[in-house]
């Protein structure tokens, strides 16, 4: 039996003295919920327990557009569970699973057991996602109305992009016809062969194998063209250079439907830190630089990236002790996302909740569940945090099965305080409640 | 010094240091009986993950001159593959009482991620494309012997071929530049790295070009996989533009020398036999090479505290 | 406190001194060979053998210098001195070598520079010439040839050069 993750036992609880932040802005009221929804919204309400809400932000649980979860295949860097655990932490209520499991999430078994473990677990809502490609292969389609059929709405082959251009027009051809969203890791590989980091003057001193930005960007505008051609709605993963960002913001203007996600640390680490020659720095699209940095966040301030994605990518201890050129690429994100966006983004808290929340809600078409304005029948899916709480990231107080983050030692401003799921307190003062 | 990584790193007087210490060593390599027992009771490991007899018999030779014991762990990719962390092995030789570890590795940063797991020294026998910093310090010191000069400046090094996947080249530029010499990077573009605008060099894509302005002419070896990796069309478009033959020797300036890190691609980059040449160092860079690991080797195992005790010569 | 154990004049006449009495031990110079320990035996070797050479104009007595420094049993405790490098350029074998050195304390130096003088062959013998010797022995090593013996204290500071030596003497003891 899974645990009925809906019903509060608590009765009425009140977020007490806490500002709400969301899309109509902020309003210093009260939030009371029950039964797993918002039931009132006031001054001074009462209930059957008042949770201490005072200098705190209350807003839309945050929902990740991509966090890879590593089960079924690799639960020795993460299980759902673990995975779970740690987006509660970090202020999720929604965590959108990455395909690239072992089976990938290419067939209703897998997507069923994805979605059933996290029910299981009880900490958030996690929405699989499922393949473009067959086995992630990239060389015949998933069967993509099966899975839509199973309720997934956004396909990706995250890990690797589809580098074929006409099975990739297909695919867009087909999810048009779906009404679901394909969202791309853009990287033609054949320009990345053996990559470690950026290709810049730093990877020439290091004699490291570059990526070139042009990787990425060639696949952003080969994506937005065959969506412009086929109609398509089109997401793009943790975009990384400027020039991804401007193609974006063109596609945009031409009125397309596209989308597209930064990951926080892309927005706040740049190519250097390999110079350390920690792997825990190695990522896939890889830090970029100084001038890339600045683009992104640009970027988010006028709306062109129009969610924050952490790419929450666990890695168990030995693997990232490899040497760099064979370590995997990626680092945790989850539980460090909301202090390093607060740091790094010159943007107000309606325009964050609604990157983290509201607009990843939308993309990942969950909008009727998670990312809605704080009123009354809304589900009680909410976050509260303290924007102004600084705090030092230490591996030891992490959830995550995994233990790579590039944040060890870093001072961070802005702490998850509790995250409330379908009502119930999965995180209160910071710790996990179960 | 506790480890040597790179020769940024070491940074000009730890390159002049270990370059002054290398007399001492070659002194003692012309003895009747080369050995002393200065590292006596040390542990000296070569870790290499990547095949190169040459350097690592180098180190060892170095090594057993300077009575350390030695212990060789030929580890071979697949071991890496078949689950033991680097670190664990790192760890499981640390265990087994080493002073110093020498590593080469076909990535990048190997020595410093090392150096993270390990009290013992570091020293880097080749990382990736980084660095090979002991065969810059034989390089210099060659040069240094050979021209009888301490430093290089008004002198002019020509490095030639793949610099891109050249560690040889890397620590190079920064030994030589360093020293005083201006340097010079001849190669395709496909075999330069994606942005040299910070180093210290002038780069140029015509070999013939630089020679009349070359002190020091230093051949890279190209590696054949090169052209299937679509750097160069051929070996003989290759051989024809930045090969060394009897008409470009001839262009070079009366006095200039010629090298090469070996092992030489005959019929590639060297058309002619450099021992034909009079003005050839490559032998002496072979012979100094284990003069100069010996003084690596002592400076980081028993000259710690040679430059604090500096002031307490010896009464 | 510092006080000037031997002068000027002193070195110069225990060199001379030296030089005659090496000569003597020696069946005729044939054999002989000089070789001075880096540092401080350098110049008292060269000043030796030139007294020798003086004596004995007709003989050419090979001079060669020993840096010890790889053969300490305190390596890292002393620097290698940069400069101060070994020149042997005769062949040892057979030949009597005399080692020179200005202090001789606790005879660690000396017998460094008996194994060092191995690698480069093997003498019919080797004997010693210091210009002080001031005790406090911890090998058994005992000189051939002494300038002056200095009874000092283990906290004392001997100088020697060829102006003089001087002790200084830390506090009042």
């Amino acid at each position: 039996m899974t645990r009925p993750a809906e019903v509060s036992a608590v009765g009425r609880v009140v977020l007490k003295d806490g500002t709400i932040v969301d899309s109509r802005g902020e309003q210093r009221l009260d939030v009371a919920m029950e039964n797993g929804v918002v039931t009132e919204v006031g001054i001074e309400l009462r209930g059957d327990r008042l949770v201490d809400a005072r200098g705190c932000v209350v807003a839309p649980g945050f929902v990740d557009l991509h966090a890879h979860l590593r089960e079924p295949g690799k639960e020795e860097a993460e299980t759902i569970e673990t995975g779970s655990r740690a987006g509660a932490k970090g202020g999720y209520t929604a965590l959108v699973a990455m395909p690239n499991t072992d089976p990938p999430q290419d067939s209703v078994a897998v997507i069923d057991f994805v979605r059933e473990q996290g029910k299981r677990a009880g900490l958030l809502e996690v929405v699989p996602s499922g393949c473009i490609t067959l086995g992630r292969q990239g060389e015949a389609l998933a069967p993509l109305a099966e899975l839509a059929a199973a309720g997934v709405r956004l396909f990706t082959d995250d890990g690797s992009g589809v580098q074929n251009e006409l099975l990739m027009r297909r695919a867009m051809e087909y999810a048009r016809g779906l009404g679901v969203t394909l969202a791309q890791h853009c990287e033609v590989t054949s320009l990345t062969k053996g990559a470690v980091m950026n290709e810049c003057q730093c990877c020439t001193s290091l004699g490291l194998p570059g990526w070139p930005s042009i990787a990425e960007e060639l696949m952003v505008f080969r994506d937005i063209e065959l969506a412009r051609l086929t109609g398509a709605r089109v997401h793009f993963l943790h975009l990384s250079t400027a020039r991804s960002v401007e193609l974006v913001r063109a596609a945009k203007r031409d009125g397309l439907p596209i989308t597209a996600e930064v990951t926080p640390h892309h927005l706040s680490l740049d190519d250097t830190r390999l110079t350390s020659f920690d792997t825990v720095f190695k990522v896939n699209p890889p830090l970029r630089s100084l001038g890339d940095i600045a683009a992104l966040r640009a970027g988010v301030r006028d709306g062109t990236i129009d969610a924050l994605a952490t790419d929450h990518a666990p890695h168990p201890r030995r693997d990232k002790e490899l040497s760099l050129d064979q370590a995997p690429p990626g680092m945790l994100g989850l539980e460090t996302a909301l202090g390093v966006a607060l740091g790094v983004l010159d943007v107000d808290l309606v325009h964050l909740v609604r990157i983290m929340s509201t607009q990843p809600a939308a993309i990942a078409g969950i909008s009727d569940r998670h990312g809605r304005d704080i009123e009354v029948g809304a589900p009680a899916n909410v976050v509260v945090f303290d924007p102004d709480l600084s705090w030092t990231v230490s591996p030891d107080s992490l959830s995550s099965k995994s233990r790579n983050t590039p944040y060890v030692g870093m001072t961070l401003r802005g702490k998850v305080r509790h995250t409330f799921f379908n009502g119930v307190a999965t995180v209160l003062d910071g710790d996990a409640q179960r | 010094m506790k480890h040597l990584r790179s020769i940024d790193e070491l940074g000009h007087d730890g390159v002049v240091r270990l370059l002054e210490l290398t007399t001492h060593m070659v002194e003692i390599n012309s003895r009747q009986v080369p050995k002393v027992p200065a590292l006596r009771g040390r542990t000296v490991a070569s870790l290499f993950f990547e095949d190169s007899t040459r350097t690592r018999l180098s180190f060892e030779t170095a090594a057993k001159r300077l009575s350390a014991d030695t212990m060789t762990f030929s580890v071979s990719t697949s071991s890496v593959n078949k689950g033991e962390s680097l670190r664990d092995t790192v760890e499981t030789i640390t265990d087994m009482g080493v002073d110093a570890f020498v590593v080469r590795h076909k990535s990048t940063g190997i020595p410093w991620q090392i150096s993270d797991w390990t009290d013992a020294c570091v020293v880097n026998a080749g990382d990736g494309w980084h660095q090979h910093p002991t065969q810059a310090l034989v390089d210099c010191f060659t040069v240094r012997q050979a021209l009888g000069r301490d430093r290089f400046d008004g002198l002019t090094l020509t490095i030639v071929g793949d610099i891109k996947h050249s560690r040889v080249a890397r620590s190079n530029i920064s030994a030589f530049s360093m020293l005083g010499a201006n340097v010079v990077l001849v190669a395709p573009p496909t075999l330069l790295p994606p942005d040299v605008s910070h180093w210290p060099v002038e780069v140029s894509h015509r070999l013939d070009e630089v020679l009349h302005r070359t002190d020091i002419l230093y051949m890279l070896r190209l590696q054949s996989e090169r052209m299937s990796q679509g750097h160069v069309p051929n070996l003989r478009e290759y051989a024809e533009a930045f090969g060394l033959d009897a008409r470009r020797v001839g262009m070079l300036p009366p006095g200039a020398v010629l090298m090469h890190p070996g092992p030489m691609n005959r019929g590639v980059e060297m058309l002619i036999d450099p021992s034909t040449l009079t003005n050839s160092l490559i032998h002496q860079q072979v012979s100094n090479g284990v003069s100069v690991r010996m003084a690596v080797l002592f400076d980081l195992l028993a000259g710690e505290s040679s430059a604090s005790h500096l002031a307490q010569e010896a009464s | 406190m510092s006080n000037m154990v031997m002068s000027a004049d002193d070195v110069r006449r225990a060199i001379t001194r030296i030089a005659h009495e090496i000569l003597e031990r020696q069946h005729g110079p044939a054999q002989l060979a000089i070789v001075g320990l880096q540092r401080g035996g350098a110049w008292l070797a060269d000043a030796i053998t030139a007294a020798i050479r003086h004596i004995e104009p007709s003989t050419n007595v090979p001079l060669g210098y020993l840096d010890v420094s790889m053969h300490r049993d305190d390596i890292g405790l002393r620097p290698v001195v940069p400069g101060a490098i070994s020149r042997i350029d005769f062949p040892v074998d057979g030949a009597t070598v005399v080692l020179v050195d200005d202090v001789l304390y606790t005879g660690r130096t000396v017998r460094a520079a008996m194994e060092g003088i191995n690698t480069y062959g093997r003498p019919r013998a080797i004997q010693l010439a210091v210009l002080v010797d001031r005790g406090h022995r911890e090998l058994p090593i005992r000189p051939d040839y002494v300038g002056k013996n200095l009874p000092t204290n283990l906290v004392d500071d001997v100088r020697v050069a060829s102006e003089g030596v001087v002790v200084t003497r830390d506090g009042t003891t």
